[in-house]
């Protein structure tokens, strides 16, 4: 069938806090396919933050495997996962996480500052990557000359700039009214039909259902299907 | 990344808080400028010092009696004459006298001497004639007029032939001497020759307690003052009682008191500049913590920890650097100022800029490493959590 995009097996994660230690992961299995639209829904505090830094390689795992586009995570160094990170993975976050001082195509072009793409190419490329989000018109502008819904769009256009193989998106809608969430929401599926794999995590089961599928996590624990 | 990209996003930082940035760099620009304005000033003077003693001729050996009780005496001038290497003496008896001509006077230097003085000093006579053996034997009451006060008691008018009283006494001027310049109080330009004996009598003494002499040329400097030590150590036992330097002794004296002047306020200057590090470190600290997210979202975004290191190391090289170049540019400034406003002498020297500069440079480095390895260090999670 389809080749899968992430595994991951026996993933935990244990925090410290004080003398009581929690298990923000427990033993979580996760299978997701390329091509993919999943989304991870749960309530605050039951371990998907963790588990969406775990995919973004922005953490370790305490124990488990984690295999991301065929490279062993777990097994990777610090260097080495900037350089996933950098390559097989774009971001979105819920407050977009634009860098402030730079304008709207400057953020784009991140990514590919960072891989070392040349000056004339990167800005060509980030002017395409915000033409696809419908905001060419808007590239001189700082974050905070746009609308929260545009902001989102640029922070989707950086996501995308690097080309990675898997889109991570935490609460991309949290921040934005319902109209514009819809905005975003339409965007990303049409991304998923384009065939980029894409991971949704949210609270929202409105927003979960529009993915192709849904995983419930609570306490650490992962489950197929909405249980909330 | 390459380091121009870099670069340009250090600048667009430093841009964006033009007060915080100039304030970090004020420490180096104080530090920086004043070493450049410091040595500048210190190496001036202690290049008009030396000019003013090569004026007087580097053959030249300043005999000095301190024995007051043996009286030295022109019979043993004549013996000193006769040294191998001596070319010529020249007794000097000096005092400060007021000249005046009419209503106008001046209190100036007086020196009574012979008549090779002017060879030994090297002073060239504008109008008339310099002090002569006639004058001397038959203490002559005539006086010889330095330039500057030429022209302060007669203005634009020959002097020569005409009185001028020296302490209340009847003198006729019978030379103008052409200005040499030179400080310290060794300037001619500013000064009265009389023949020594009349002299003598002016100041009421009947003995020499200092003479000139000249060496050949500038080898035989070293056989002259060995010849003179071994004359004068016939006269006085005690070898105290009598000093012979030469310019050279003079010279080098000088040159060490301006040197350790001049090291001392390199070092007080260096300290500014390792206190303008420390600035630089401390506002580099806050820039991390107040840039948390940011290094965050770059993290997410692929860089690396070299990235990030290098970027705040960047930074705060931009900043000394900055920094630096205005203090070159102040403290040339400020030494131009200082030599307008005193007339004193200012040297630059284009090797110690260089080294200003570079310092400020590895300055900002040295206090950046530990700003940039701890933003490097900082986790891509709690980076991006804080707001």
């Amino acid at each position: 069938m389809t080749e899968a995009m992430i595994t991951m097996s026996k993933i935990e994660k244990t925090y410290k806090l004080g003398d009581t230690s929690v298990h923000a992961l427990d033993h979580i299995d996760l299978s997701i396919e390329k091509g993919d639209f999943v989304s991870i829904v749960g309530p605050s505090g039951s371990g998907k933050s963790t588990l969406m830094n775990m995919m973004g390689c922005l953490d370790k795992p305490d124990a488990g495997k984690y295999i991301l586009g065929g490279s062993h995570i777990d097994l990777l160094k610090d260097r080495d996962l900037a350089e996933i990170r950098n390559r097989k993975i774009g971001f979105i976050f819920q407050n977009f996480n634009l860098l402030g001082k730079l304008t709207a195509v400057e953020n784009v072009e991140l990514p590919m500052l960072y891989r070392g793409v040349k000056t004339k190419e990167r800005r060509a490329y980030a002017l395409a990557c915000l033409r696809s989000v419908g905001l060419e018109e808007r590239a001189a502008h700082l974050p905070n000359q746009l609308s929260g819904g545009q902001q989102q769009r640029v922070a989707i256009a950086r996501a995308l700039a690097g080309d990675p193989q898997i889109l991570l998106a935490d609460e991309p809608t949290g921040a934005l009214d319902s109209k514009t969430s819809k905005e975003i929401m339409n965007l990303l599926t049409k991304l998923n039909d384009n065939g980029r794999t894409i991971v949704l995590i949210t609270h929202d089961l409105t927003v979960a259902r529009q993915a192709k599928r849904t995983v419930s996590i609570r306490d650490g624990k992962l489950q197929e299907g909405e249980h909330i | 990344m390459n380091l121009f990209t870099s670069l340009k996003m250090a600048i667009r930082n430093i841009q964006g808080n033009k007060m915080r940035s100039f304030l970090t760099m004020l420490g180096i620009i104080i530090g920086v400028a004043s070493v450049i304005a410091l040595l500048a000033i210190g190496q001036g003077s202690s290049k008009s010092v030396s000019d003013s003693v090569t004026s007087l001729g580097t053959n030249l050996i300043t005999v000095t009696i301190t024995n007051t009780d043996t009286h030295f005496t022109m019979d043993n001038m004549k013996e000193v004459k006769q040294t191998t290497g001596v070319k010529s003496v020249a007794p000097v008896l000096s005092g400060r006298s007021t000249v005046r001509n009419g209503s106008t006077s001046s209190q100036v230097s007086v020196t009574g001497t012979t008549s090779s003085y002017q060879s030994i000093r090297q002073l060239t006579v504008k109008e008339g004639r310099f002090v002569s053996a006639l004058d001397q034997k038959f203490r002559q009451k005539v006086i010889v007029l330095g330039s500057d006060l030429a022209t302060t008691l007669f203005e634009n008018q020959s002097p020569i032939n005409k009185k001028v009283l020296v302490d209340g006494e009847s003198y006729t001027v019978v030379g103008v001497l052409n200005s040499k310049g030179g400080s310290m109080g060794q300037s001619s330009d500013d000064a009265a020759f009389l023949p020594f004996s009349t002299a003598q009598r002016l100041m009421k003494t009947t003995y020499i307690t200092q003479f000139y002499a000249q060496a050949e040329n500038q080898n035989s400097v070293t056989w002259a003052m060995a010849g003179i030590s071994r004359v004068m150590s016939e006269t006085y036992s005690d070898s105290d009682d009598y000093s012979v330097v030469n310019q050279q002794d003079v010279m080098e004296a000088m040159s060490s008191v301006t040197s350790t002047m001049t090291m001392l306020l390199a070092g007080i200057a260096g300290i500014s500049l390792l206190v303008g590090g420390i600035g630089i470190m401390n506002i580099m600290l806050v820039s991390v913590t107040e840039r948390t997210r940011e290094i965050g979202i770059r993290k997410a975004n692929g860089a690396r920890r070299r990235d990030i290191m290098l970027q705040f190391l960047i930074e705060a090289a931009v900043l000394s650097m900055l920094g630096g170049l205005c203090g070159v540019g102040i403290g040339i400034l400020a030494s131009k100022i200082y030599a307008l406003a005193t007339g004193g002498t200012v040297v630059y020297s284009l090797s110690i800029m260089a080294a200003a500069f570079l310092f400020s440079a590895i300055v900002g480095m040295v206090f950046g490493v530990f700003p940039a390895y701890k933003a490097s260090k900082l986790n891509p999670i709690d980076a991006l959590r804080t707001e």
